[in-house]
């Protein structure tokens, strides 16, 4: 699919990569001189132990931090600045540590919402609703209502939010992060907080997700075996420094990387 | 067993999107609409001009800042100010240009409203939440200064209040003192039946989804695509002409004059209780609140006269104070989705009834 | 051409041909600044204490110089005869009821809201001004009253100032409401930094569940802290009706405490002092010498405008703490 001023990327190919990349809060900094890339259609793995860097860097990746040095290459384009809409309108979406859903709204009114980038007819026939608006609408409901069968989210469509169990409401965020047809989709920790059978159903949409739809994921877990078993290649960060890049099996055996969550000084 | 949804099936995403999918539902807004221009024909004149007239445009300036402050989530302070836009730019208006249409003129006068509310918005870009609420509060006071200290917005009239001309259409007298409380009461009745329709639709489609996504998780909304200045500018847009409109309505077509004390910061306030105790982020709320703040001292002074003890006005009004405030800190404890949460409940258990769940 | 003069020359003109009267307005500007500084005061306790914005500071004010002057009056019509003790009954009474407030507002308010966002306890409080500002016409009448300065034997009189040509009047009160004002702020200042209490005031602030997992109580705090953000108001209504009276005018002025705290910092002591006084000198200043190009009154908003461009710039304030967003 073609981005908007962005050049095609085939499968395999590089569709963002991270260069020389360093954050800094006031003194501390988050991320140091990291590089490294996601290719298209894999599923990337960012581990490391608590506070090594990752949300911030999902952050950075994101556009809601903006590094102090290095650049981010996404479809062929180049920035060091970037904002969060632009990301979005590029084609990255995202999942949050503490789920960050509408909460005012419905499981539907959630979903249809990440259908915002893809609906454009005007205020004025959006004030007369029947006719394109109205069109627009149920066209894109049958897009959702296409993630909700595949997220098997059916008979809680009309329930608001905040009245869903956790791993539910992380079911709806992948949904409605989904239902931006992303090109990368960036997972913070979509396992948190939940008990095996629930890890096991998310385990399999997110698989399904790169199998059915082709989407690039890039995921932060601290469950190893997820990780081992999802992933296609791993990041590991460790106090803001990339200490290791491979499969899974070359990470697993990786000294600095048993180190690092050993949690032997170095 | 009369509210119930068996064998309405929604066989489209058309008729299932619909506002009112119950046929039920349907059908009762299509029999109070038609009441309500039954009301008009047959009502005494005492009640269109002292409850019903004042109701409809109070409710109408309450869906204006629900739009805002319930659906956007920035809370505003300067209702007040924003109507009074409308009303002196009304004024203005069929100062200068008396022979065109005066119902013409109100609509319009919503986008002089509109301008200055996105003006006074701009700040919402960096500020949120109390200090916003603050900002607005500048907008307030400063406006009502120029409601007093610019002579030119009413016409250099010496006791510095306007007073509305008369104007008519197809013959019928519509603003000014011979105005039939008949006719002023169809022409609010209409628009204000038209913009509710037209603030329903928008609040159901995509830009009511961005205004909500907008109040719940601003950060989350941005990363839906959905920008957030232009998204914010658009509710004190939409929102102010709505106010701005209910205010030249208040001046022309209920009130028949104003000075600068109409659209102060009590004004504002009682806009903003209306939409907390009917509830926030609610059109039906809007009305719900609009009639018990408004009717809160009508019934102050006239339930205890049933009982034989009658009270001073005064004793009323600081009662009504006491009373409203009360009321504010009980629904925002019991239920902060305000009489629209109630009155789904209750419709919730009317679905089921006569079985209790 | 003469726009810009009028605007940037002419008023400094005007100031240096009448030091006396720039003299005289700058202190104005002081004392009007004291005295919102004391308003800002109270909001400052409660921000710092409880996170709740308390926009019923204001009404309080009034409400505790009102129920002031109601107990005097109430102890002359039972026979107090001096009225030095009629004063002193009346403000340990209106303590007394300072306290109760506190007490009330916590048990029906602020107990019940405990964990709703911080603009619904703000909304909550503009249901308590209205209350209050029912509660306090119904009981003492909406006519505006006179403090009992006299009988508290604040000082009366003034002192004139013979400089720059001119005479400078300070009223005696105001002196005194200077001086109060700055001991409050010294004693609140030392309790927030060096008290076991006011440190477990300021973990409150930050996090209601987080105290509540330590074992702090939070009803105890809070009644603490609305008591004394009474006594607060209580100090600022008998020093601001000393130098006019009290009525209900009073609360809209008391509004203008926000603009105060913007510039302050919402949980900056000293930054509220030091916001009322630019406010106050702002506005007596603006009014007089670049009032009469806009037309008089420009008080009403000033102060506003001034606080939303600060609010631009520099939300928190000159002393507040950076807000950061984490995601």
């Amino acid at each position: 699919m073609r981005a908007p001023g962005g050049s095609a990327v085939a499968v395999g190919d590089v569709l963002l990569s991270v260069e020389n990349v360093s954050l800094s809060f006031g003194g501390v900094k988050a991320i140091s001189d990291v590089s490294f890339d996601i290719r298209k259609g894999e599923i990337r793995a960012i581990i490391g132990p608590n506070g090594a860097g990752k949300t911030s860097m999902l952050n950075v990746i994101n556009g809601f931090y903006h590094p102090q040095q290095g650049r981010i290459t996404f479809k062929g384009e180049t920035r060091s600045r970037m904002r969060p809409y632009e990301a979005a309108r590029g084609g990255i979406a995202r999942t949050f540590q503490n789920v960050a859903l509408f909460r005012g709204m419905t499981v539907l009114d959630n979903i249809m919402a990440g259908r915002s980038l893809k609906m454009h007819t005007n205020f004025f026939w959006q004030l007369l609703r029947f006719g394109p608006a109205l069109r627009e609408e149920v066209a894109h409901r049958m897009r959702v209502e296409e993630i909700i069968d595949f997220l098997k989210i059916q008979d809680i469509r009309r329930t608001p939010v905040g009245r869903l169990p956790y791993g539910l409401q992380k079911r709806v965020e992948l949904g409605r992060a989904l239902a931006m047809e992303p090109d990368l989709l960036l997972l913070d920790e979509p396992m948190a907080g939940m008990n095996l059978e629930e890890k096991e159903d998310m385990s399999r949409f997110i698989l399904d997700v790169n199998d059915h739809y082709g989407t690039t994921i890039a995921l932060i877990e601290h469950d190893m075996g997820v990780v081992m078993d999802l992933s296609d290649r791993v990041v590991v960060l460790d106090y803001g420094i990339k200490i290791a890049d491979g499969t899974p099996d070359e990470v697993k055996r990786d000294p600095a990387v048993i180190d690092a969550y050993l949690g032997v000084a170095h | 067993m009369l509210y119930r949804e068996v064998g309405q099936f929604k066989t489209s995403y058309t008729s299932d999107q619909a506002i009112f999918p119950i046929l039920q539902d349907r059908l009762g807004i299509v029999a109070l609409i038609v009441v309500a221009y039954l009301v008009g024909a047959t009502g005494s004149d005492f009640l269109l001009n002292a409850m019903l007239i004042p109701f409809l445009i109070f409710s109408l300036a309450a869906i204006g800042l629900n739009l805002l402050t319930g659906y956007t989530g920035l809370l505003s302070l300067g209702t007040g100010a924003f109507m009074g836009v409308g009303a002196y730019a009304c004024y203005k208006l069929t100062t200068y240009f008396p022979n065109v249409n005066i119902l013409l003129w109100v609509l319009v006068s919503g986008f002089f409203a509109s301008a200055v509310g996105a003006l006074f918005g701009l700040p919402s870009l960096r500020i949120k939440g109390f200090y916003l609420a603050v900002a607005t509060l500048a907008a307030q006071f400063f406006l009502e200064w120029c409601f007093i200290r610019i002579p030119w917005l009413f016409n250099y009239n010496e006791s510095g209040a306007i007073e509305v001309p008369q104007r008519e259409m197809l013959g019928i007298i519509i603003t000014g003192p011979r105005a039939s409380a008949q006719t002023r009461y169809f022409v609010v009745l209409t628009i204000v039946l038209a913009l509710t329709w037209l603030a329903s639709n928008l609040v159901h489609g995509r830009i009511g989804r961005m205004w909500m996504a907008v109040r719940d998780m601003d950060i989350a909304a941005e990363l839906m695509g959905i920008r957030l200045l232009p998204t914010k500018l658009l509710a004190f847009a939409v929102s102010s002409y709505v106010c701005g409109v209910a205010g030249a309505l208040l001046v022309f077509l209920w009130y028949g004059g104003a000075e600068s004390t109409v659209f102060d910061i009590n004004q504002s306030f009682q806009i903003l209780f209306m939409v907390i105790i009917g509830g926030l982020g609610s059109i039906i709320g809007s009305y719900f609140g609009a009639a018990v703040i408004y009717m809160m001292p009508i019934a102050l002074r006239a339930v205890p006269g049933w009982f034989g003890l009658p009270l001073q006005p005064a004793t009323v009004e600081h009662l009504t104070f006491m009373v409203v405030g009360a009321l504010i800190i009980f629904f925002l404890i019991v239920e902060p989705h305000g009489l629209a949460r109630l009155w789904q409940i209750a419709k919730q258990k009317l679905r089921v009834w006569p079985f209790p769940y | 051409m003469h726009l810009l003069y009028q605007i940037f020359v002419d008023p400094f003109v005007q100031m240096g041909t009448a030091p006396d009267l720039l003299a005289q307005t700058l202190w104005e500007g002081l004392v009007s600044g004291v005295l919102y500084a004391l308003i800002a005061l109270g909001f400052v306790l409660i921000f710092k204490a409880s996170g709740v914005f308390n926009f019923a500071q204001g009404i309080m004010v009034v409400f505790a110089a009102l129920t002031l002057v109601g107990l005097y009056q109430g102890m002359t019509r039972l026979g107090v005869s001096s009225p030095a003790i009629g004063a002193y009954l009346a403000l340990a009474g209106t303590v007394v009821v300072m306290f109760l407030l506190a007490v009330g507002v916590e048990r029906l308010v602020l107990r019940p809201l405990v964990n709703q966002p911080d603009i619904v306890l703000f909304m909550a409080t503009f249901g308590l001004t209205y209350f209050l500002i029912g509660l306090g016409e119904y009981v003492f009448g909406g006519d505006p009253q006179v403090m009992i300065a006299d009988q508290l034997h604040l000082p009366r009189g003034r002192i004139d100032l013979h400089l720059l040509g001119g005479v400078v009047q300070l009223q005696k009160i105001d002196i005194t409401a200077a001086v109060i004002a700055s001991v409050l702020v010294a004693a609140l200042a030392v309790f927030f930094q060096k008290t076991r209490i006011g440190r477990a005031l300021r973990a409150v602030a930050d996090s209601h569940r987080a105290a509540l997992s330590v074992g702090i109580s939070l009803e105890t705090i809070w009644v603490i802290v609305w008591f004394a953000a009474g006594i607060v108001a209580l100090a600022t209504g008998i020093m601001w009706g000393a130098r006019s009276d009290v009525s209900f005018a009073l609360e809209i002025i008391a509004l203008k405490a926000l603009p105060v705290l913007i510039l302050g910092g919402l949980t900056s002591i000293p930054g509220a002092i030091v916001g009322g006084l630019i406010i106050g000198l702002s506005e007596k200043i603006g009014e007089l010498y670049w009032g009469p190009l806009l037309g008089s009154g420009i008080e009403s908003w000033l102060a506003y405008v001034i606080a939303l461009i600060f609010l631009l710039f520099r939300p928190q304030g000159l002393f507040g703490e950076r807000i950061i967003e984490r995601v």
